[in-house]
């Protein structure tokens, strides 16, 4: 500071403080848990009512759900006798033990006992393959792509269905039931929609009139229609139109009707994928001399394939849910021996329909659940991969 | 290289097979030849078959008499004097009234939950969010059996019926609520409720146009609601109450009189609208979230209110991406309304490929129209959302 002479007697007015003195903390009612639910919870007036009017609804459900789980729920006994309200004299909630006593049949269906080492063989087969595709550091996953769609399905086939030759009995479709079955649709909708679903998508694309005429007829038919249709198409007009020696077997129609209507579905999600990547790699990879199906394989689709990959999945767990609509024209998945069970004469009480469908309920949400977290894991890691 | 070769070059002589034109003609003609033959075995096949087990084709069944009872029926159909072909329409209008209503149901829970998902209140949003996450992770088939199986089939049966103030009865036989009838003189209500909507509309003109002329604004929604609902109250009581409820009466083996809503109906409206509901809330938060956050500051820093910011700048904008989804949708809704059959609301699909095919026998004909019926469906909902669509949609440059 440059001063005059003679100055002095305002220089020694001035007062300039040299320390710093450290910012006080915000006042408590803005921070800390207060002040997160002021302004979180009750900002407003209106804020305050909607507040208190969805957490009494919560506690309603969590209550009522704790209640029947839990609180409420009988968790031994050996038949229907447990589980009413009018031998208890008390509230009943869940009625567990039905769900212990029935639990190899929710799994199984009506497998024969002695050769139900095979379906657990079987998930264990399928849980390596899918671990192995889904892992992303995992060895060799080329060869596990190679597993899954090409060992696999053939390993699954002789194993399930039996093979005499190597001494596993025939276990005829009609038997199989439960989780089994709902696995088994669901793997094979997502093992075939793939691969058909691409190839639709570039029929879709194609600059030939009669194949892009067909797979849009294809695709916009199945689409157009309810799966439920489409399902006792293959269960009732499938047998008509091919001859009678050849005629499926009911589960087999059902897996093509659901794969049908599957491929469909992903040819879209595709098609979407294809129209996303710019002409210029087209363009490149013509310019380098290759081919329609090089250019396809080695440029478009993989670019495409995996940009669509959070779609994809979301189309998975869409085939997943609808595998139960195979319980309407006869197929014993989940639910349907939920379906079965919940009204044996054994077991047949007011709380049984509900505990059964608690059960199937939680089955599907883990799954589906665990699948959409894969898809949003999957996008976040994309979208980390184009960030600059 | 000197130019004379080059000119003088003519193309190279590609051999036939590797000519892309005539490769392109002959994959067609093979992918048409295969479709030709599969067509034509399966159709040789089916006559085939149908001749074996002497069974009709054709659409003749068409005129029979159906023989069997339907639940539930917006027009008069009887079981023994109704063809198949009245009991198609009865499916059909079944159909439709619980997509309509669906629709109606969804779209308004959807748009409160998506909305309530982006809520600033952490609690809205958390319940929204697992709503959300729940209803769309469990198959709306399982939904449909809990609705209807846990729920409404274990409601006390007829004697022990839950009576709610003003005569409506709740029990597994389904609701039981007071059906309006109309009197004498009920004509001049329906007259003003039909000025009322014309003075509406003709109001919320007048107010835009001169909101235009001289940017006043006015209370259309306040005064439309004026017209349409207490103009037909004020006749209705100035005409001396020309309507009376016929309540629903309790007797010792039915309830008798009143409008019954069946169990199976109620089912599936509520299942259809609870899980496309949460769909739809997925649709509108991501079309909200698609609106740039400069809109929101702008209207903000010119002064106008959160609601007036959400209804006239966020929402108008984000219908533009909202649109196509939401059809899809409805799309969705109207398919999956064929659940019906599972739980036995005689909707077209649970008549039609079920009682009908069961008893004709005639699967091809059946499933056929059917599917055509959902296909036109299909057709003419995306058809009219594309006409609001390209209204909405950005006129550009």
């Amino acid at each position: 500071m440059t001063m005059a002479e003679g100055d002095l007697a305002v220089t020694k007015l001035h007062f300039v403080r040299d320390l710093h003195l450290p910012p006080k903390p915000a006042p408590q009612r803005l921070t800390g848990p207060i002040g997160w639910v002021r302004a979180n919870l009750l900002s407003t007036p209106t804020n305050m009512v909607l507040t208190v009017i969805v957490a009494l609804l919560l506690f309603w459900v969590v209550r009522g759900l704790l209640d029947f789980l839990i609180l409420d729920a009988v968790w031994t006994g050996t038949d229907r006798e447990a589980c009413l309200m009018s031998t208890q004299h008390r509230e009943i909630g869940a009625c567990w033990p039905f769900v212990w006593e029935r639990l190899p049949y929710f799994t199984y269906g009506s497998y024969p006992i002695p050769e139900r080492w095979r379906v657990d063989a079987f998930f264990v087969l399928l849980a390596i393959g899918v671990a192995w595709l889904l892992w992303l550091k995992a060895p060799r996953r080329d060869l596990g792509a190679f597993y899954f769609f090409v060992v696999l399905p053939i390993v699954s086939y002789i194993l399930l269905h039996g093979f005499e030759a190597i001494g596993l009995p025939v276990v005829d479709t009609v038997l199989w039931g439960g989780v089994l079955v709902t696995i088994v649709v669901a793997t094979v909708g997502i093992v075939v929609s793939l691969p058909i679903g691409i190839l639709l998508a570039l029929g879709r694309r194609s600059r030939m009139p009669t194949v892009r005429f067909f797979s849009t007829l294809f695709i916009e038919f199945v689409r157009g229609v309810p799966l439920i249709t489409v399902l006792f198409m293959a269960s009732v007009m499938l047998p008509l139109f091919v001859p009678r020696q050849f005629e499926p077997d009911k589960l087999l129609r059902a897996l093509i009707g659901i794969a049908l209507f599957a491929s469909a579905y992903m040819a879209e999600v595709v098609r979407a994928g294809l129209q996303a990547i710019p002409k210029g790699q087209y363009e490149g990879a013509m310019a380098v001399g290759l081919s329609y199906s090089p250019m396809m394989r080695l440029i478009v689709l993989p670019q495409a394939l995996r940009i669509t990959i959070p779609n994809i999945v979301n189309t998975y767990i869409g085939l997943f849910k609808d595998t139960t609509l195979v319980t309407i024209i006869g197929i014993f998945d989940l639910l349907h021996t939920v379906e079965v069970a919940r009204i044996d004469p054994k077991w047949a009480t007011p709380v049984t329909s509900t505990t059964g469908y608690a059960v199937a309920a939680m089955f599907y949400l883990v799954f589906c659940y665990g699948m959409s977290r894969y898809a949003r894991a999957t996008e976040a890691r994309l979208r980390k991969g184009d960030k600059r | 290289m000197s130019s004379e070769q080059v000119t003088g070059t003519r193309p190279p002589r590609v051999p036939l097979y590797n000519d892309p034109r005539v490769r392109s003609v002959i994959y067609q003609l093979a992918l048409a030849a295969i479709i030709a033959f599969l067509v034509y075995s399966a159709t040789n096949n089916a006559i085939e078959h149908l001749r074996r087990a002497n069974i009709a084709s054709g659409f003749g069944f068409w005129n029979q008499t159906a023989g069997f009872d339907i639940s539930q029926s917006l027009i008069p159909y009887s079981s023994t004097l109704s063809t198949y072909g009245t009991a198609f329409w009865v499916g059909l209008l079944n159909t439709l009234l619980v997509a309509v209503l669906g629709i109606v149901l969804a779209t308004i829970l959807g748009f409160v939950v998506g909305i309530s998902r982006l809520s600033k209140n952490w609690l809205v949003a958390r319940v929204a969010g697992g709503y959300v996450e729940t209803i769309r992770n469990i198959p709306l088939l399982l939904q449909l059996l809990f609705w209807y199986n846990g729920v409404l089939k274990a409601l006390p049966d007829l004697r022990d019926s839950y009576v709610v103030a003003g005569g409506i009865y709740i029990n597994n036989r389904g609701f039981y609520v007071p059906e309006p009838v109309a009197r004498p003189g009920f004509g001049w209500v329906e007259l003003a409720f039909v000025v009322g909507i014309v003075a509406a509309i003709a109001y919320s003109v007048w107010a835009r146009r001169r909101q235009m002329r001289t940017g006043q604004q006015a209370p259309v929604l306040w005064v439309s609601l004026a017209l349409v609902i207490v103009l037909p109250v004020a006749v209705l009581v100035l005409a001396g109450m020309p309507i009376h409820f016929e309540s629903p009466q309790a007797g010792r083996f039915n309830i008798s009189g009143g409008l019954e809503v069946v169990p199976e109906f109620a089912a599936l409206l509520f299942g259809l609208t609870i899980y496309t509901a949460a769909f739809i809330a997925e649709v509108v938060r991501a079309g909200i979230l698609a609106v740039s956050h400069g809109q929101v500051e702008a209207a903000y820093s010119l002064g106008v209110k959160p609601g007036p910011t959400l209804r006239l700048i966020v929402v108008p904008q984000a219908m533009r991406v909202i649109i196509p989804p939401l059809t899809s949708q409805y799309l969705n809704l109207i398919k999956n309304s064929s659940l019906a059959v599972a739980i036995g609301y005689p909707d077209l699909v649970q008549i039609f490929t079920g009682t009908v095919l069961n008893q004709t026998g005639q699967a091809m004909e059946v499933v056929a129209i059917t599917m055509a019926v959902y296909l036109t469906i299909s057709l003419v909902t995306s058809g009219l959302m594309n006409i609001y669509n390209r209204r909405m949609a950005l006129v550009e440059r």
